[in-house]
């Protein structure tokens, strides 16, 4: 177990979002949190990733309890954050977005640099193009690549697919999985269900802040409840 | 009509380094700076203190450099007045804007707290220096060398040149070449990016001010060795700093000391055709005009 939800509450002045939602994510693993609008995915992501404090339960990472710390030190424990909007740096250059990615990093990361480049070819041939000049796919390329420059444990992704043309959407799931392949464990929040389920290990189901159902990605495509109520079957 | 254009270079160019400051202050901390015109003031004033006290005293020579009407006291003044203007607009960041920053204060309150700063500086400078012009050198001479097509400029405004040149030319490597820097372009563009990258933004403030501070104590002090000081002297700059600002897109380093040369150039060319007592309505005809016909100013795209 790399990540560890137990019992969270959290929510926007007095208002609760979250009711006492667990998760867990194991080393590796792809986890898949769907639902419909509302329902709180995104609010969970910031609850892990300390934009917001809960007001109940833990957050652990490696059994280390890190639970309300703020985002800039959330950074530096292992865990990396994609926001589904305003995800890069607009007046700066692909090159220069990932260097803030690793801006806390003090050793030399030109390797790492490499290994993003590898994984997202077309970035390196536009490296020296401001990043508000590319389309939203390639900007999507470049958020992740940010997130991925301090090497994290865990990558959280707010709706990656958000926005995108069709024929885009499958081609950043087969990034996610390829950055999922190096050792990078994932937990993903869409809207596109059928997508994200497809290549979860393990997949949840949240509901007016609850969750209400937790199974492997297939199983949950199985599902019938599922089916009828999140893939439109 | 020429030699006009290149005073109003000279002046730009001054302007540039004032709104340069207010552009990077807006660019990160998302306010109106209206203390920035006073902290010139408080530039041009510290350097005064500096040439007629402490180096006065030091026993630091006091000729001046071939034709310029300054010596190395200026010379070192200027260094030390840039790092003490840059510590008092972050004096006035921890005392007063952090704290409205952290209560989730608006822009306008922002705005007016730092009017209110403004008022404090300009204050000041007339209790310690009274409300009289003043020199760094009384009753000195300053002859003009006679350039081709009639231009007479003075040693001192192509030194004036010359200084602004490679201040920005310092400022620009800082922001591309340099991580802090880099850093400064980040937080300018997304704060809430900057903080989940791990970026430290306070610390990214802190030089803001300090650059910003020094930038506008440099414009004060060539200004006074330009002209003359007076305690008004950094208000009377705020309209073409906000003019300079706005027409190179707010936030924009390099929009901002091309829209210092442009509005300089508009300012001492209208004395041709105006009384130079219009000359800040000029810098407002300008800043409404490009407010109306083009508000996001000539580098920002039509997203902004």
């Amino acid at each position: 177990m790399i990540l560890n939800i137990e019992d969270i509450t959290a929510g926007y002045s007095e208002v609760d979002i979250l009711h006492q939602v667990n998760l867990q994510v194991r080393v590796g693993e792809i986890v898949s949190i769907i639902g419909p609008n509302g329902a709180g995915k995104s609010t969970l992501l910031k609850t892990i990733f300390g934009l917001l404090q809960p007001r109940q339960g833990k957050v652990i990472l490696n059994d280390e309890d890190i639970t309300g710390l703020r985002p800039e030190k959330i950074v530096r424990k292992g865990i990396s954050y994609v926001p589904q909007v305003d995800n890069v740096f607009p007046s700066m250059t692909i090159q220069e977005n990932l260097e803030m990615g690793a801006f806390i990093r003090t050793d030399d990361y030109r390797h790492r640099l490499d290994q993003i480049y590898d994984l997202f070819p077309i970035l390196r041939e536009r490296r020296k193009h401001k990043v508000g000049q590319l389309s939203g796919g390639q900007r999507q390329m470049v958020a992740m690549g940010r997130a991925l420059m301090l090497d994290p444990q865990v990558l959280l992704l707010d709706e990656p697919s958000a926005g995108l043309a069709p024929l885009l959407v499958s081609h950043i799931f087969e990034q996610i999985r390829e950055i999922n392949v190096t050792g990078v464990a994932i937990v993903i929040v869409e809207q596109n269900a059928q997508e994200a389920l497809k290549m979860a290990h393990h997949g949840y189901v949240l509901a007016m802040g609850r969750k209400v159902l937790d199974d492997t990605g297939d199983a949950l495509l199985e599902n019938e409840e599922v089916g009828r109520l999140y893939l439109g079957g | 009509m020429v030699e006009l254009f290149v005073y109003g270079i000279v002046l730009g160019s001054i302007i540039s380094l004032g709104a340069i400051g207010l552009t990077l202050i807006y660019g990160i901390l998302r306010f109106a700076n209206f203390a920035h015109g006073d902290l010139m003031t408080a530039g041009a004033y510290v350097a005064l203190f500096m040439v007629t006290g402490p180096f006065s005293w030091l026993g630091i020579p006091d000729h001046t450099f071939g034709a310029l009407s300054f010596g190395w006291r200026m010379l070192l003044a200027l260094p030390v007045s840039m790092v003490a203007v840059g510590g008092l607009g972050l004096l006035f960041d921890r005392i007063v804007f952090r704290k409205l920053r952290l209560k989730g204060s608006g822009v306008v309150i922002l705005a007016m707290a730092s009017l209110g700063a403004s008022f404090i500086i300009r204050m000041l400078v007339l209790i310690l220096w009274g409300a009289d012009y003043r020199f760094y050198r009384p009753g000195l001479l300053r002859p003009a060398l006679e350039l081709p097509l009639g231009v007479k400029i003075r040693p001192d405004q192509i030194l004036i040149l010359l200084m602004v040149s490679f201040l920005v030319s310092v400022l620009h490597l800082f922001l591309q070449k340099t991580k802090m820097g880099k850093a400064m372009r980040a937080t300018a563009d997304n704060m809430d990016l900057a903080r989940i990258s791990g970026i430290d933004t306070e610390r990214v403030i802190i030089w803001t001010w300090m650059i910003g501070g020094a930038l506008a104590a440099a414009g004060g002090i060539l200004y006074g060795i330009d002209v003359q000081l007076h305690a008004g002297m950094g208000w009377n700059f705020l309209l073409p700093l906000f003019a300079a600002a706005i027409l190179g897109t707010i936030g924009n380093m390099y929009g901002a000391l091309v829209g210092g040369l442009v509005i300089g150039v508009a300012q001492q060319v209208s004395t041709a055709f105006l009384l130079p007592t219009y000359k800040p309505a000029v810098a407002f005809m300008i800043m409404i005009l490009i407010l109306i016909i083009r508000p996001q100013g000539i580098f920002g795209g039509s997203h902004s």
